[in-house]
């Protein structure tokens, strides 16, 4: 009998929720899943475009942090939740086109298996070295590297991380993946080592090292984009500086579990587009040097083209670098 | 100095930013005191509240958070015997026996006015000399920070109560411990047994919680009279004359080495209450006084903690790299604001680099405020029935631990923690050694790859570096002070037997 009650209770509560859901997406707080610690690149980008989305879709927006294993943790757990629409998450660059060539047990496919929402904004790479590196720009850079592969030391913030992965695309390309590589636990301390000319290079999100930059106690060769940076007008570009082939942007974008119901996908994309579109939410992002993304980009069909394009530009580089 | 402090202060003392320092101050304590429940949870959580203040308030209230919850964790260190976070581990063996004696208040009275003491150091201390200081933690490479971990390893075997074999097992074992997990360099997973929540280790929180926490309350269960006793004897609230005279010695000496820890990059603020009470134990008369509720053993620890905490700030506001988790959340919050962080902070924004400073010492100033009121009320708790207390504790606990990493599994860990930590009491093995082997053990490793990675392989890169050199000279005279008493000792054992 006691059965008999919850199980009509539940099945009136789904009934219950069904209806709501279908009158008007979201009837309760959205958790958008971060899988990062707080505090950093990704997880600020998630709260001040959440921030904002909140109040477009006049429900809570929680983040979550999930971090562990380079992201795959809590990516992982969002795109296999339930696909109602209340669970989805922040992912990047690392967690969504590199981490099939970079973790053979991967537990989702960010290609087929999961339903994109938009992206929120990318960052440009920067290729930053210590100040007393002999190379004066990226093409002495380059012939340096080459020349040196023994002797050159590369940081990075562990495996899987944006530093990782774009700068072993850049080895790759060089033809130098066997350079050696000190990792770190996260940017900061490698960072640290970098100022104290410990090591030698690192690729790096330019929000992370263009004050150093501009202090002069890091120099910087190029940044990975088409066009220059407002944060740092006078570092010319990889095209300008003649490495063209070397173009990466470490993005971050919003994705959910595959199977998501229309109206969730469409009110979420509504949403994204309020944020991005607001003065003041514009502001905070390009303060932290971001680059807001096309109106192509925004869109869900969109966001996986540049999931597929980083992917397909990746994996060659990924797949062959010694782990 | 004095016209940068004065600007300071009159950016600290306007209405609207005293009322954002009380404000972290409180919600610091608060959280501080909630076991598991950290500053890093906290601050991301309020990160969006402060969109609307402007960034020097903003920053002042999430400042205030951290150090306000360096203050709380000693509450429960003290009268529960659970360490919130790694600084609070040596707080528990003296402070938690000091309770145990009737004397709690006199254990909180003493940790509050040891870190005012050492807050107000340590914020002269970042004023006076913040921008030469900086140097030091450039001079810090991978080889020098592994020299640093092994002399604090070599703490851990004074640490010890008992015998040297056992602390140095549980060394060992923490050691062991840390390496679990997925490999920084390959992203091989080390001793996961194919379980995916093991891939990025085991959180400190779960094994701090687990083998001094759960375990604890096992013990107690097990055990109702001493509960009793420590109930029936309250004793004096605040420390007394002697009690002060007592720790004015360690309180100078914690304060010092701890703020010099906390400069540091990766967290070097972790040794300082470490450091300090091997150094207490070492100089007092009769170190057999420790463990057993030494006032030195937590004046000294408490004011090495709070003055590391401050002093990690140098890194963030000078150099602009943030020496551990909660500075890197700092950096979060001012580039969310607008003030990206970088060597030039000091001279581009001025009001908030002398603003934060100025709030510190304010900041101190309150918690001794809040906190020293505060004493009687937690005395008080202890009076609670004990069936009515461990359930609570048992329940903050899991709270704080599923707050870590919002997962279910993590509390699970916990539990089996404690019931390994029960084991460890019954075989009579301390658990601080292994928490301390755990901690210094994921960075040892980094670092030790990261020096012979750049040294392509040669060990001598320890020993060419003079700084790495003459850390590894004292920690072998630590080892030699420590173990010659103790190998005497046994000797007169065999005699007697």
């Amino acid at each position: 009998m006691k059965k008999l009650a919850i199980g009509l209770a539940a099945a009136m509560t789904l009934a219950l929720a069904g209806g709501a859901q279908a009158q008007a997406y979201p009837t309760r707080p959205i958790t958008m899943i971060v899988p990062f610690a707080a505090g950093g690149p990704t997880d600020i980008i998630a709260r001040i475009v959440g921030d904002h989305m909140s109040k477009t879709l006049g429900q809570q927006l929680v983040i979550e942090n999930v971090a562990g294993a380079g992201g795959t943790t809590g990516i992982t757990r969002a795109v296999t939740a339930a696909p109602d629409g209340y669970t989805i998450a922040m992912g990047h660059l690392g967690t969504f086109s590199a981490a099939p060539a970079t973790y053979p047990g991967l537990k989702y496919d960010p290609i087929n298996g999961m339903q994109t929402i938009g992206l929120a904004g990318g960052t440009p790479i920067l290729i930053v070295a210590r100040k007393n590196l002999e190379p004066k720009d990226l093409k002495e850079f380059v012939a340096y590297v080459k020349a040196n592969a023994d002797k050159v030391n590369e940081a990075h913030a562990g495996l899987g991380s944006v530093s990782w992965t774009t700068c072993t695309l850049l080895k790759g390309q060089l033809g130098v993946p066997k350079l050696n590589a000190v990792a770190y636990r996260g940017t900061g301390p490698a960072l640290n080592d970098l100022v104290s000319g410990q090591i030698d290079f690192m690729c790096d999100q330019i929000v992370s090292v263009a004050e150093q930059v501009k202090a002069g106690t890091i120099k910087a060769y190029a940044v990975a984009s088409a066009q220059r940076s407002p944060a740092l007008p006078d570092v010319p570009t990889t095209t300008e500086a003649g490495l063209p082939e070397y173009q990466i942007e470490a993005w971050n974008g919003i994705a959910g579990p595959k199977g998501m119901p229309k109206e969730a996908v469409d009110r979420l994309v509504d949403a994204l587009n309020k944020a991005l579109n607001d003065e003041g939410t514009k502001k905070r992002l390009l303060d932290l040097g971001t680059v807001l993304p096309t109106a192509e980009e925004r869109t869900p069909a969109g966001f996986a083209a540049l999931i597929k394009r980083d992917a397909d530009k990746l994996s060659p580089a990924l797949s062959a670098a010694p782990k | 100095m004095f016209s940068n402090l004065s600007l300071g202060f009159g950016v600290a003392l306007s209405l609207q930013n005293l009322a954002l320092c009380f404000a972290g101050c409180l919600v610091g304590t608060l959280i501080g005191v909630l076991p598991g429940v950290g500053p890093i949870a906290t601050i991301a959580i309020l990160l969006p509240i402060t969109f609307g203040l402007d960034p020097v308030g903003a920053l002042i209230m999430l400042a205030g958070i951290y150090y306000g919850a360096q203050y709380g964790g000693s509450t429960t260190a003290i009268l529960v015997n659970i360490p919130g976070e790694a600084t609070s581990v040596v707080t528990t063996l003296d402070g938690h026996q000091m309770a145990k004696q009737g004397r709690a208040g006199v254990a909180l009275g003493t940790a509050a006015l040891g870190s005012f003491f050492a807050g107000c150091v340590a914020t002269l201390f970042i004023a006076a000399l913040g921008a030469p200081l900086t140097k030091l933690a450039l001079l810090f490479g991978p080889a020098e920070y592994f020299s640093l971990m092994v002399m604090g390893l070599c703490f851990a075997v004074v640490l010890a109560r008992g015998s040297i074999l056992k602390a140095f097992c549980m060394i060992m074992l923490g050691l062991l411990l840390s390496t679990v997990g997925t490999d920084l360099e390959t992203g091989q997973e080390r001793m996961t047994m194919g379980f995916p929540p093991l891939a990025d280790g085991i959180d400190f929180a779960v094994l701090a919680m687990g083998v001094f926490g759960f375990a604890e309350v096992l013990r107690n269960l097990e055990n109702t009279e001493t509960r009793d006793v420590v109930r029936a004897k309250i004793g004096r609230l605040l420390p007394g004359w002697d009690d002060i005279k007592q720790s004015i010695k360690p309180v100078l000496r914690g304060t010092l080495l701890g703020g010099i820890l906390g400069i540091l990059p990766g967290n070097g603020a972790v040794l300082g209450p470490f450091a300090s009470y091997t150094l207490e134990k070492k100089l007092a008369k009769d170190p057999s006084r420790f463990g057993k509720g030494a006032i030195e053993g937590v004046a000294g620890p408490e004011s090495a903690n709070n003055a590391g905490a401050q002093t990690a700030f140098i890194p963030l506001l000078t150099l602009g790299i943030p020496p551990n988790a909660v500075m890197a959340l700092m950096v979060g919050a001012m580039t969310i604001h607008g003030i990206i962080p970088g060597p030039q902070v000091m001279t581009k924004n001025p009001e908030l680099f002398w603003g934060m400073i100025a709030s510190m010492w304010i900041g101190n100033l309150m918690l001794l405020v809040i906190n020293l009121p505060l004493v009687g009320v937690w005395v008080k708790l202890l009076q609670v029935p004990y069936r009515l207390m461990f359930p609570s504790i048992l329940i903050f606990c899991c709270i704080g631990i599923y707050s870590v990493n919002n997962q279910p599994v993590d509390v699970a860990f916990t539990a089996m923690f404690g019931l390994f930590g029960y084991l460890l009491i019954k075989l009579g093995f301390e658990p601080a050694p292994m928490l301390l082997g755990f901690v210094l053990g994921k960075l040892m490793e980094e670092k030790l790859r990261q020096a012979l990675i750049i040294s392509r392989g040669s060990f001598m890169t320890f020993l060419e570096r003079p700084i790495s050199a003459g850390l590894l000279v004292v920690a072998v005279a630590i080892l030699v002070i420590a173990l010659l008493p103790s190998i005497n000792k046994k000797r007169d054992e065999v005699f007697t037997e």
